[in-house]
């Protein structure tokens, strides 16, 4: 068959299950301690530092990078379980996953070793955080269309223009910057953009907030008016950052972050349905088992083919569209289900405030990231029909 | 036999002997004759019997390489069924005959009961090549032990019925039926045992199917013009085609998971019970959702007898049914969960 599609069997190893342990043990303790309150950080937001430099002292931030950089050497595996419990914890991870999962290993792979000396560490320590500028007012799913542009000076460049939509950025110590460094070519409309580390305790920078519809500060509009960007703060290649994006990508679509978004939803959803459930309850809640099921085996099996050193881009790309609408879907399937169960007092309130805010942030989780549509689009690309 | 060898003769069979497009086209069934004979010849009808009981005793893994292979296939032949009945016969010591065989109950609801004169009351509905098969393998109940019955069809009544496939999905009547033998299970097996691996085996060939609809799909995309170009380049045929992979890719992933728990026998009796119920609801799901989107890009073609798309989604809507559909195997799951508990939940999907 031309178009195999395929997931490796993989379970999960050993050193990975005492992990696992070792991370529950962990969280029930911080939430036992008051470190964090999971309901609360779901409700209202999860970014922490102090939280974050327990799990750095912990070594899990940056697993899987070089020791000489402050990581681990540990397995993608590894940091998977991680992942994971922490999502189905609700843990608070704000402050450093962003680095974790996609600044830092830019940084490995394209930045002067000087930097890497500096920065990553600091990120393992659960130090320094990270944001994304990527979009633009104008550029969002296109993102070859973006303008904020870098001039060359003396010893660097000055950037002007505006980023939106970046998370984290009033929080954030760095960005990682999508900016014009040429126009277009005929031949190649993806030429011509160049990714940089930017500081963003430098002057030239206004970072102005942009209320959500749940009503939380967590994205920005990033103003730049002349910034000066150091020479060796160019992340690989000037005019060729299309190139620098493939391989990284099913690290970052595949993740189980990428269908657990609302998981809080579903123990709820089984505590509400109680010990035992009429036959449309019991159906829904097998329906949801199975297909969650379903959704972390392909997750799984995409991380081990990847710490095979296998490039799954198509696998990545379909866990990442089957896991968004799954986890956008979720709140409304719960809801239906719930319909019959009495509203008595404090019977349903914990799953109908989960239930409200799982619904009200429901429409981003087919949008950040890659829509849902450019995510059929490069689907449809590996299955050779564009 | 090695893995790949097992594999690339069963590949070389069914490319030589069922192709869909020739067996499509065939004016009559001598081809069947045919190709079991040499399924019959290369061991592969029995891999799941033990040598000692006259099989080619292959690994279980092995046997769904090579069901999912026939799932590709949309083989018309009773394999996956006479693989199954051979590894019930095998699950309470039996020996097993050759010649094609099938299995019952395929309904979760249907069950059937061993008199103390030892003929069997009961009837099993939905059985699939009932009318093909020489021996039926009925999974009954006596005095509350779940036994393994091998009975000749002769001594059954059935009513066949063509049902969404040439295969049949026959009533199989068995009030009366004296078996040619029957033991109890062997220890460790309880009496969802033929319910938890007939889904996972249709599971798996529902993921065989699935992928090859999908190829038969997207090929036809990249050769039909409309408007002046391939209607692959319609973002609309795009994007129901990256919904059609992503259904194939659930169903392939979800069974592959249940078969390699069934082969490796590890997890115990509540990863087996998630793995095979899951991968039944959700290859199920995916048959559903991906026939209909297989048709759909094909247009009118696809609604032909001469098309061989049919062979494949007739047997995704029969294999859905089997061994317990979506709705009975959520069902169940849905109740196993609850009964657990909310805070049991993430641990029993993490332990898989
Ligand atoms: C909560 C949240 C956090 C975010 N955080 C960040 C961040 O930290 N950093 C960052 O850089 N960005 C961030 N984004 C922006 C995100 O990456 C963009 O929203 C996304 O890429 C889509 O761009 P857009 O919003 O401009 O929509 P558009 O690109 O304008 O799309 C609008 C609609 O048109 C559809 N569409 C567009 N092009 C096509 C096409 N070719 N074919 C078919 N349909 C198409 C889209 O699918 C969508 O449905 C965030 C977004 C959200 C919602």
């Amino acid at each position: 068959m031309s178009h195999a599609i395929q997931f490796d069997q993989l379970r999960l190893p050993g050193e990975a299950e005492e992990l696992r342990l070792e991370v529950r043990a962990f969280l029930a303790d911080e939430i036992a301690s008051g470190g964090f309150d999971p309901a609360a950080s779901v409700l209202r937001g999860g970014f922490d530092r102090a939280f974050s430099r327990r799990v750095g002292a912990r070594g899990w931030i940056g697993m899987t990078w070089p020791k000489r950089y402050g990581g681990g050497e540990r397995s993608f595996l590894e940091r998977y379980v991680v992942t994971e419990e922490f999502r189905v914890a609700n843990a608070p991870t704000g402050a450093h996953f962003t680095a974790d999962r996609q600044s830092g290993p830019v940084l490995l792979k394209y930045a002067p070793e000087h930097i890497k000396n500096d920065v990553l560490p600091r990120i393992t320590r659960g130090e320094c955080c990270f944001c994304i500028g990527m979009s633009e007012p104008n550029s969002g799913s296109d993102l070859f269309a973006a303008s904020t542009r870098a001039t060359p000076t003396a010893g660097g460049y000055l950037v002007s223009g505006t980023k939106l939509w970046t998370s984290n950025a009033h929080n954030a110590d760095y960005m990682i910057g999508l900016f014009r460094t040429s126009p277009p070519t005929a031949e190649n409309r993806r030429h011509g953009l160049t990714q940089f580390l930017v500081d963003l305790s430098r002057s030239g920078i206004t970072i102005n907030p942009v209320r959500n519809m749940a009503g939380r500060h967590e994205f920005n509009e990033v103003v730049f008016d002349d910034l000066f960007i150091p020479d060796d703060h160019v992340l690989g290649e000037v005019d060729g950052a299309w190139k620098q994006a493939t391989s990284e990508l099913a690290y970052e679509r595949s993740g189980p972050e990428r269908f657990l978004e609302t998981f809080y939803v579903l123990p709820e959803l089984v505590r509400v349905l109680g010990g035992d459930p009429d036959t449309r309850g019991a159906e829904g809640i097998g329906r949801l088992v199975a297909q969650l099921h379903a959704l972390r085996r392909m997750s799984v099996s995409v991380a081990g083919m990847l710490e095979a050193g296998k490039e799954p881009v198509l696998e990545g790309s379909i866990v990442k569209d089957l896991g968004t609408v799954w986890e956008q879907e979720l709140p409304a399937r719960a809801r239906d289900l719930a319909a019959f169960v009495d509203a008595a007092p404090g019977n349903r309130a914990t799953f109908d405030e989960l239930l409200e805010f799982a619904t009200v942030i429901a429409p981003k989780l087919t949008i950040q990231g890659g829509t849902t549509e450019v995510l059929r689009g490069i689907i449809a690309r590996g299955l050779g029909l564009r | 036999m090695s893995d790949s060898l097992l594999l690339d003769t069963t590949t070389r069979i069914f490319e030589d002997l069922c192709d869909p497009r020739t067996v499509n086209a065939a004016r009559d069934g001598k081809w069947k004759d045919t190709l079991w004979e040499a399924l019959e010849g290369s061991g592969l009808t029995l891999a799941w019997v033990p040598e000692e009981h006259g099989g080619a005793g292959a690994g279980l893994a092995d046997g769904f390489e090579v069901l999912a292979v026939s799932g590709r296939f949309a083989v018309p032949v009773p394999l996956a069924e006479t693989l199954l009945a051979g590894w019930l016969l095998a699950q309470a010591g039996l020996s097993c005959p050759v010649g094609p065989m099938t299995v019952a109950p395929s309904r979760l609801r249907d069950t059937v009961t061993v008199r103390g004169d030892g003929t069997l009351a009961g009837k099993a509905a939905a059985i699939p090549f009932a009318a093909a098969a020489n021996t039926l393998v009925v999974l009954a109940d006596r005095d509350g032990a779940a036994t393994v019955v091998r009975v000749d069809r002769s001594e059954c009544t059935i009513r066949t019925s063509q049902g969404f496939r040439d295969d049949g999905r026959d009533l199989v009547e068995l009030d009366g039926a004296r078996p040619v033998e029957l033991a109890p299970l062997g220890p460790g097996l309880g009496s969802d045992c033929l319910a938890l691996m007939g889904a996972t085996v249709r599971a798996v060939q529902i993921g065989g199917a699935l992928e090859a609809i999908l190829a038969l799909a997207t090929d036809y995309a990249r050769e039909r013009v409309a408007f002046e170009r391939t209607i692959s380049r319609f973002q609309a045929v795009q994007h129901n085609l990256a919904r059609l992979a992503g259904e194939t890719a659930a169903a392939v992933a979800a069974a592959g998971s249940a078969a390699d728990t069934v082969a490796t026998g590890t997890g115990g009796d509540d990863a087996l019970f998630l793995e095979a119920a899951s991968a039944k609801v959700r290859a199920g799901e995916a048959a559903g959702t991906g026939a209909a989107i297989a048709h759909q890009v094909h247009g009118a073609i696809g609604f032909t007898e001469e098309h061989v798309l049919h062979r494949f989604t007739r047997r995704l809507w029969a294999w859905r049914d089997d061994f317990g559909s979506e709705s009975e195997w959520a069902v169940r799951l849905g109740r196993f969960v609850a009964a657990a508990g909310a805070d049991d939940l993430w641990p029993l999907l993490a332990s898989r």
